[in-house]
This record gives C-alpha cells, sequence and structure tokens, in this order.
C-alpha cells in the first residue's frame, strides 16, 4: 500500500481527497485512487495497488512447467489468453524451438478474437460513463456471440487454455471456420457502425476529446504500452516489433495517433477491431494442415523471455529454469503496470466529472464505481452513483447545447 | 505416431536484420567491463557490476533510447540478482541488464530520478526481497498490505 507521498499536495488544507476504490475500477485489479482536488478541479492523484496481490510469481515457483499456463490464465480474465501466450513464448525462447505453423496460425486467431472481445467490453463501459448505456447495451450485444464462438471452440466461455509449451492444446475444426467467418462478417459491420455513431456524434466527441491527454514525452517517461501508447504517437506493438507465431505471414496495420486523448484511445480501439478482423480472415485462409504441438522432453538450464501483444499493450514473462521441472524464478508484468502509473499526469487539471473516463482510458475495466465516497468534515458527500451521475450530467449539458 | 514437426532454431534466418552489432560494440566501447552474452538474435543480456548499473541504464535510456520494461529480482546463491529488462523497440529486441547485490550490503543506486518507469518496480522488489533502492524518491511498499511484518521478504529463498 501507498503512503502519503511528502512531496504530495495532500497536505495543503484547500484540497479535498476524493477516493475512488478500494475495490474499484478494474474488475481483476482492485485499486485505490485518491483524487486530490480543489472545487472540481484534480490537482494530484495517489495511487495505491495490492489489493488483488495473489503470488501469482511466488505460486508459478511451485509449479511444474506444464501447470503454469493454467496458473497464469487466471491472472486477469479478459486477457486470460495473453499470459498463458507469453509464458509458453518465454519458455519456447528457453528451448529455442517454435511450435508447428498450424498450432501458430491458431494461437493467434484466438489471441485476436481475444482482442476484439476485449475491445468491445472496454467500448460498452466507456459508453456506460459518460452516460450512453444505449452504446453499452448495443456494444455488449455484439460481443456476447464472440464469447459463445470461444466455447464453442475450446469448450469454454473464459479461461480457454489453447496455449501450450510448444504448441496449440486444441485444434480449430474444419466445421467451426464458417461460424467463425460469419461472426466475422457481423462484428465487421457493426464495428464500422459503431466507429462512423461514435465519431458522428457531436456529443460523444465533445465529451472525450481533449480529455486526460498524455503527452508523448510523459508516455515514454512512463514507458506506457499498447493502445495508451499508440494513442500518444508512439508507434509500439509487438506483434510488428518483435513477430511472433503467425503475424508476420498476414498483413496488417498498426493503428496510431498523435492526440493522447480519450477520443483517441476510443478511435485506437475501434479500428484494431478491424485489423483484428483481417488478420483472423486471413489466417482462416492461409491455415497450414499439420500437427498442432512439438513435443518437449526436457525443458534445459537457461532463461527465456516472452513477449505478447494483449488488448492493453505488451504482456512480459520473465522464466528461468535450472533444469528441474519447475521455474526457479518466473516474473510476470501486466500492460497496466505501466499505463496506472501514467494516470497521475493524465488526470491532472481536469474536472472529477471527467476523471472517471480518464481512469478507465487506460484499461477496459471498470466496474465498482458504487464504493466511491467522499467525506467532508466527516459527512460522506458524494457516492459512486453521484459521481456517475456528475458525468452524466456533463454529457446532458453538453446535449443540450448541441440542440440549440 | 510419426515424429512430430522438425524443431528449428528461433528465426536464426533473420539474425542480421535484428541483432545489432553497433549496438553491442558502442556499449562495448563505453563499458569495456559488460559480459555480452547472445541468447538469441533477439535477447542479449549484458552482465555488469552494479556501481555501474545507473551509467549504463542511463546510456541505454538517453542516448539509445530505449524503453525499460521491468525489473526482475531473483534471489539467488551469491546474492540478490536484478535484472533489467530494456526493450528496443525499432528492432524488437531486448538487451537485459544483470547484476548482483550481495546479501550483505543489499544497496543499489536508483533509477527512478531519470526514469519515471522504474519508480513502481524498484518499490516491488525493495518490499519482496529487501533491496534498498538508494535515492529513490518514496520508497514504501507497493503491494503488501499495510500491517505487514517489516523485514519479511515473501521472494527471499533460504538457501544455507
Amino acid at each position: 500500500m501507498n503512503e502519503l507521498n511528502p512531496k504530495s499536495e495532500i497536505r495543503n488544507p484547500k484540497y479535498r481527497i476524493v477516493p475512488i476504490g478500494p475495490y474499484h475500477p478494474l474488475q481483476e485489479e482492485p485499486e485505490f485512487f485518491k483524487l486530490i482536488v480543489e472545487g472540481e478541479k484534480v490537482v494530484d492523484l495517489e495511487i495505491n495497488l495490492g489489493y488483488n496481490h495473489r503470488g501469482h510469481e511466488y505460486i508459478a515457483q511451485t509449479m511444474t512447467f506444464d501447470q503454469v499456463p493454467f496458473l497464469v490464465e487466471r491472472i486477469c480474465g479478459i486477457c486470460s489468453d495473453s499470459h498463458p501466450y507469453a509464458y509458453c513464448l518465454a519458455v519456447e525462447d528457453i528451448c529455442k524451438i517454435k511450435p508447428p505453423p498450424r498450432a501458430q496460425f491458431i494461437r493467434t486467431i484466438i489471441g485476436e478474437l481475444e482482442r476484439i472481445h476485449s475491445h468491445y467490453l472496454w467500448l460498452g463501459l466507456a459508453g456506460h460513463f459518460i452516460g450512453y448505456n444505449t452504446v453499452w447495451m448495443w456494444v455488449w450485444r455484439y460481443r456476447e456471440p464472440l464469447l459463445d464462438l470461444f466455447e464453442l471452440i475450446m469448450g469454454n466461455r473464459n479461461h480457454y487454455a489453447i496455449n501450450k509449451i510448444g504448441g496449440a492444446r486444441r485444434d480449430i475444426l474444419l466445421e467451426d471456420y464458417p461460424k467463425i467467418e460469419a461472426y466475422l462478417n457481423l462484428i465487421e459491420e457493426k464495428t464500422r457502425m459503431f466507429t462512423n455513431a461514435i465519431l458522428d456524434d457531436p456529443v460523444i466527441c465533445a465529451r472525450l476529446e481533449g480529455v486526460g491527454i498524455l503527452k508523448k514525452e510523459d508516455a515514454i517517461a512512463y514507458g506506457v504500452l499498447g493502445p495508451t501508447a499508440r494513442a500518444s504517437g508512439i508507434a509500439i506493438d509487438v506483434r510488428k516489433d518483435d513477430p511472433y507465431d503467425a503475424y508476420d505471414k498476414v498483413d496488417w496495420n498498426i493503428v496510431v495517433f498523435e492526440e493522447g486523448d480519450v477520443l483517441a484511445k476510443a478511435k485506437i480501439r475501434l479500428l484494431e477491431c478491424i485489423e483484428s478482423i483481417k488478420i483472423v480472415r486471413q489466417c482462416l485462409k492461409k491455415m497450414p494442415e499439420g500437427p498442432i504441438e512439438t513435443k518437449i522432453e526436457d525443458i534445459p538450464l537457461g532463461e527465456g523471455i516472452g513477449r505478447h501483444e494483449a488488448p492493453r499493450g505488451e504482456v512480459f514473462h520473465y522464466v528461468r529454469a535450472d533444469g528441474s521441472n519447475m521455474p526457479v524464478r518466473h516474473k510476470i508484468r501486466a500492460p497496466s503496470f505501466m499505463n496506472i502509473a501514467s494516470n497521475v499526469v493524465a488526470v491532472k487539471g481536469y474536472s472529477i466529472a471527467d476523471a472517471a473516463l480518464v481512469l478507465a482510458a487506460v484499461d477496459p475495466c471498470y466496474c465498482c464505481t458504487e464504493r466511491t465516497i467522499v467525506y467532508e468534515h466527516g459527512k460522506m458527500k458524494y457516492t459512486g452513483k453521484d459521481l456517475l451521475q456528475l458525468s452524466i450530467q456533463k454529457t446532458e449539458k453538453l446535449i443540450r447545447k448541441y440542440k440549440k | 505416431m510419426e515424429i512430430l514437426y522438425t524443431l528449428h532454431i528461433c528465426g536464426i534466418e533473420n539474425m542480421e536484420k535484428v541483432y545489432s552489432k553497433e549496438i553491442l560494440e558502442g556499449i562495448k566501447k563505453k563499458f569495456p567491463n559488460v559480459e555480452i552474452k547472445v541468447h538469441s538474435p533477439r535477447r542479449t543480456y549484458l552482465k555488469i557490476e552494479r556501481e555501474k548499473v545507473y551509467e549504463f541504464a542511463h546510456y541505454l535510456f538517453k542516448e539509445l533510447g530505449f524503453r525499460l520494461s521491468i525489473a526482475t529480482g531473483i534471489d539467488t546463491r551469491d546474492g540478490i540478482e536484478i535484472l533489467y529488462h530494456f526493450s528496443d523497440d525499432g528492432a524488437g529486441t531486448y538487451y537485459t541488464i544483470k547484476t548482483v547485490v550481495p546479501k550483505d550490503d543489499l544497496k543499489i543506486k536508483s533509477l527512478a530520478d531519470f526514469l519515471t518507469a522504474a519508480n513502481w518496480i524498484e518499490r516491488e522488489i525493495h518490499e519482496l526481497l529487501g533491496v534498498e533502492f538508494v535515492g529513490h524518491p518514496n520508497l514504501v511498499p507497493l503491494l503488501t498490505p499495510e500491517d505487514w511484518p517489516e523485514a519479511t521478504y515473501p521472494l527471499r529463498r533460504d538457501y544455507e
């Protein structure tokens, strides 16, 4: 947990603290944001972590190499493909092997489908937080068939366990191809519709544009990743920089914007869905025949680094093996570890009504604002509902303005 | 069952593209003590004594423009090993600085003053392994609860 930073503005009596948390925004990582405000304006932010520290790195050291993918996919419910993916790449780096081509394509397909479902989840919640509940319901309506598709392919809506050291655990059956393609057609049409609907709506644009700007130099200093970095004009993407599996065998583009605001992050996520659809389509078309795994006898002594571009940025896994059947050290770095830290600069100078949105902009899972309470002279001032209300009121004000 | 797909070494055919000789030569010229180990075309490990880590990381971040991905702390027989993973995003290569901090003097200079990205991970290594980062602006625990007993380090191994 965090103690107050001695340099913080928090000790000044004219400032108030708006706590958001502890069991707040990100479904899988409860965190505690203390907004330090002067009136409506946010002047500083304190971040407390650790409410969901489950000691995965330690537990991984007590498990065999084959068991660890099942452990690490439980780190996060949304990117439950990304962590085992990066872990398998790390162990394959130790052994210096590559999975057979068919397994590479299967892994890539699942990785990209996961990106679509994660970006849709974020988009729905962003809609909810600016008071556009229609967007929320509508977006999630088209996310649902994807989860059914996961169940069809891998037997589970979440925690699909497709990755295995040296290959994929399950094959994609020929009879499932048309179902995947039908879904891609549906989601492509709907993604284009949402992109147009959001960019054409003056209220949504006014609400998101110029809010929560993360400047490029701050983005470099904080080492942010994924859509957060690409929205600030840093063209990094592991799939292009360090291509693995099938990513260099298909044609696709990185989406980069310069603005660094919430609107840029939303646009990036929508356009990335289109790129993901492109990748999955080409993978299905080019899918080679053959086995889906390389048998590995022993994991040799050595160390390996695995990196995968998760929906929120680069997932990093470092594994060290000593020749036994368990890792000696397994370091896991999720993209949010870097992205959340950058909220400190992104949220400064904006109003409380914007804060909920800015804090949600780096990470798609934002659920429990009900826990937000403000104490002033010992009395509760804002509840989570009020905070959401503030955000919705601001949107309504904008709607009235644009109607005139 | 017939022999499964033949094992092939990771991307040796692309060696020229990603394995940057100039960068390694530049490093060797500036820091002659560095032990360079190229694990694979995209993964290089650079071993250096702890006194030089600050200067070396400064060189990688400021002059070569690498991004600090994360740091790893490992409890080994020789002491606590700290690995700073730097990423060269243009080439897609990882350069990992390796250093060992002896157990009887667990101190190393903090990188947080020029590299904001090192702030949180140094706090994490401090609380999980007990390494003191000298010059860190706010070295308080990041993950463990407030009532966590002092000088109890969850990731330490009890080597004899």
